[in-house]
């Protein structure tokens, strides 16, 4: 009879544990609404004003005093180091201006950096805090002082933007900071948007840079596709765009309004809640393995005995 | 407890010609190891910011944790399901599970980019409890703790008994000039031998506990194992990202981790010519088709839900390899279904087998194959980069061999081979030895 009490507690310890893991993914289909916060800093990037001079490019490597830039790399064919095009982001190369070309007529360039996310995933995934959003300006920034160099964060990002220096013995990861330790402390502005002679880059507050896009979408309804890219994109991006082309033809993915961070964090708090499942399970089969062990202990002692 | 004499060390020579050809892979792999930590990750690899987990991650960590995962099998049915007569396998299985998340631990110091900063890990204002590879590297972490201390009764047993005729024998090799005093050495030989003679006893009483704790810790990173790849929903295949990932992972580890407990037990007996314990085998054999059963519903019933049975019929890339997968784990399921199959090494080797690569490619397809950063991307392994990791598999093979030869692990063949003459009276004897046998026979 105890054996049997023993069974069916056995039977309901895993069930429970199965069917917390199975309410994980139950759970993560309510959405519980993340909180967007329109004060944060971001940038505007209009694919329709920019010229392509890449300008922007340079001042961000200058700034960042990434090699590769204009005064540091240099290719075979280029002695001086005056010439530095990159065909990606990359661990040298934190925003790059790419061109999508259709016909004569249609094509359009378009400005890669960091999201600066609402709900970032890199952040989410990060084991060691490397990654970290700022309470009140919302920017993502990197320490490489924690930095394990997992690469989670390339796995995680959405719009595959952090970047690894994988020539590098000590190597670390790269990505935008709205230029939070440089040109924004000592100028207000970001060097991209500072530099721009298109005004193709608008750097402010997300609502303020709402507002804009959709006042220009107003404004110009023909000359653009009726979406602001960024607006509602993986719960909301700090770096906004405007295009006259389809955003997937200039390589922004198209992401569902639900932040993917809040999916899976929503499985793990399910699971880990207060540790207590852990915990609950580790008592419940500890109590049995000693119970366990004490009958087959006396079990033992009956049948071996004089065995030392 | 009179556990130590269920065990017995192999007989025989360390130094054979495979574990040369053996030590000649592993320094291989390490040759580019060390050109991994001079030139950097992409020199020895093809991982890209695209595909930033390559097979180090893939295999390495997290099919190589699954594989490694029969200690924790073996532990459930032994120490929560009392099943004791599997109780001669759990040394085996503990030991390559020990090795199998050693390495992986060493994998992953090889795939970090800054591994000096992995002290993070241990300061607690910069954890992140979001994060399931946190999570991950926490229990896997003090699950190789757990699995060290769960292997130190053997090492203590032998250390116990032993004559040190090894040490001895390096001993008398060595140069007179460097190697100590005869003296002096039996001394401090002696001091160590009391003080296993002083640990094991204590040691036993709180074991329970760390084996508990070694069941406890695989179930949590194991499906956290899965919750890794949650976040990818846009870049892993809706074939594979679902919610369940967690619970599949779990599920698939516990399949593998028997499966793996009976190829090695086979592979081990072949290979040492020792008999096959096709009674225990075959009681193993027949727990696998549950645990399978129930995961190949969850998969069949979580693509139902979403609506992808088409997209798993399709025949395209992602299809074929799910259609692989899941007729690897179906079929070798379906196997030993059949009672005749589960008494024959053969078949059960076969059936195993194909769980187990069922098994592994699932998490394959979960990691790499089916995982799709966007436009422009390829992943496949360099050279120097699968070298690695051959190197780091044989180091494991190695390993395992030289210390089933130094400790006893493997089950005593004596006791054993009453057990199988006696034939039946064995199950009797099995039965006896439980105050209330009846449910638990009546399961099989
Ligand atoms: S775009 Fe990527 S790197 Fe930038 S905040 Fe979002 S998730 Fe992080
Ligand atoms: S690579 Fe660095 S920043 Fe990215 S997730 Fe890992 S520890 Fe965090
Ligand atoms: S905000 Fe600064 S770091 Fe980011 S792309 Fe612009 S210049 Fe570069």
């Amino acid at each position: 009879m105890k054996k049997t009490s023993r069974r069916d507690f056995l039977k309901l310890a895993g069930a429970t544990g199965a069917g917390l893991l199975a309410c994980g993914a139950g759970n993560a289909l309510a959405n519980e609404g993340l909180q967007v916060n329109n004060e944060e800093l971001g940038m505007l990037y209009d694919a329709t004003k920019c010229v392509g001079c890449k300008a922007c490019m340079s001042a961000c490597k200058r700034v960042n005093h990434d090699y590769g830039s204009l005064s540091y790399e240099k290719a075979k064919f280029d002695e001086d180091g005056l010439w530095d095009a990159p065909s990606d982001l990359s661990g040298s190369t934190r925003t790059l201006i790419k061109l999508f070309k259709e016909s004569e007529q249609r094509w359009s360039y378009v400005k890669y950096s960091c999201m600066h996310c609402q709900k970032p995933s890199c952040v989410s995934v990060c084991p060691v805090s490397a990654m970290t959003k700022e309470k009140v300006s919302g920017i993502v920034d990197y320490n490489k002082n924690t930095c394990i160099g997992c690469r989670y964060c390339q796995i995680a990002c959405p719009y595959n933007i952090p970047k690894f220096q994988w020539e590098k013995a000590v190597p670390q990861i790269v990505k935008c900071d709205l230029c939070k330790s440089t040109n924004l402390r000592e100028k207000g502005i970001s060097a991209c948007a500072e530099v721009c002679p298109a005004g193709a880059i608008k750097f402010g507050k997300r609502k303020d840079l709402l507002d804009e896009a959709h006042q220009r979408l107003k404004d110009a309804p023909d000359k653009y596709v009726q979406h602001v890219y960024g607006e509602h994109e993986g719960g909301g991006t700090n770096h906004l765009y405007l295009a006259s082309m389809p955003f997937n033809k200039l390589g922004l993915p198209e992401i569902k309004p639900e932040a993917p961070a809040e999916f899976s964090e929503k499985i793990q708090h399910t699971i880990y809640k207060g540790f207590i499942a852990p915990v609950a399970l580790y008592s419940t089969l500890c109590f049995i393995a000693v119970k366990n062990m004490k009958k087959h202990e006396s079990h033992d002692d009956d049948h071996k005995k004089g065995d030392k | 407890m009179g556990h130590s004499e269920e065990y017995q060390k192999l007989e025989g020579k360390i130094f054979t010609k495979s574990f040369f050809i053996l030590l000649s892979v592993v320094l291989l792999g390490f040759y580019f190891v060390g050109v991994r930590y001079v030139k950097g990750i992409g020199a020895v690899s093809n991982m890209s910011d695209g595909y930033p987990w390559g097979i180090w991650i893939t295999y390495d960590v997290a099919t190589g944790t699954a594989i490694a995962c029969g200690g924790y099998a073996v532990a459930i049915l032994v120490y929560i399901r009392n099943r004791m007569q599997y109780h001669p396998m759990i040394r085996s299985a503990i030991l390559t599970s020990m090795f199998g998340y050693g390495l992986a631990g060493f994998s992953v110091m090889v795939d970090l980019g800054r591994p000096w900063n992995a002290y993070n890990f241990f300061i607690p204002s910069k954890w992140q409890a979001n994060s399931a590879m946190f999570e991950v590297a926490l229990c896997v972490m003090a699950y190789s703790t757990v699995l060290i201390l769960e292997f130190l009764p053997a090492i203590l047993t032998s250390i116990e008994q032993s004559k040190w005729d090894r040490m001895n024998a390096i001993r008398n090799w060595l140069h007179p000039r460097f190697a100590p005093d005869k003296k002096t050495m039996e001394d401090k030989l002696e001091m160590v031998r009391l003080g296993a003679l002083w640990l094991k006893p204590r040691l036993n009483k709180v074991l329970i506990f760390f084996i508990v704790l070694g069941i406890t810790l695989p179930t949590m990173h194991q499906s956290s194992l899965g919750s890794l790849l949650l976040i990818a929903s846009t870049k892993l295949h809706p074939l594979w990202h679902t919610g369940f990932l967690p619970l599949l992972f779990l599920l698939n580890c516990i399949f593998i981790g028997y499966s793996i407990a009976i190829l090695e037990s086979i592979i081990s007996s072949y290979s040492f010519k020792r008999p096959f314990e096709i009674e225990e085998l075959s009681g193993l054999a027949s727990l696998i088709p549950f645990v399978t059963v129930i995961w190949l519903s969850v998969v069949i019933g979580d693509l139902a839900h979403r609506n992808q049975i088409a997209a798993a019929l399709k025949g395209d890339f992602y299809s074929g390899w799910f259609m692989t997968e899941f007729v690897l784990v179906a079929g070798g399921s379906l196997i030993l279904f059949v009672k005749k199959c589960r008494r024959s090494a053969r078949w059960l080797f076969i059936s195993a087998s194909m769980i187990v690569l069922g098994g592994a490619l699932y998490r394959f397809n979960v990691y790499l194959i089916g995982f799709n950063p966007g436009q422009g991307w390829k992943y496949f392994p360099s050279f120097a980069e699968i070298m690695i990791t051959v190197g780091i598999v044989a180091l494991e093979i190695l390993g395992y061999k030289v210390f089933v030869a130094l400790f006893p692990v493997l089950p005593n063949m004596d006791l054993h081979g009453a057990h199988k003459k006696k034939g039946h009276a064995k199950k009797h004897k099995g039965e006896q030895s439980k105050p209330l046998p009846q449910s638990e026979a009546a399961a099989h």
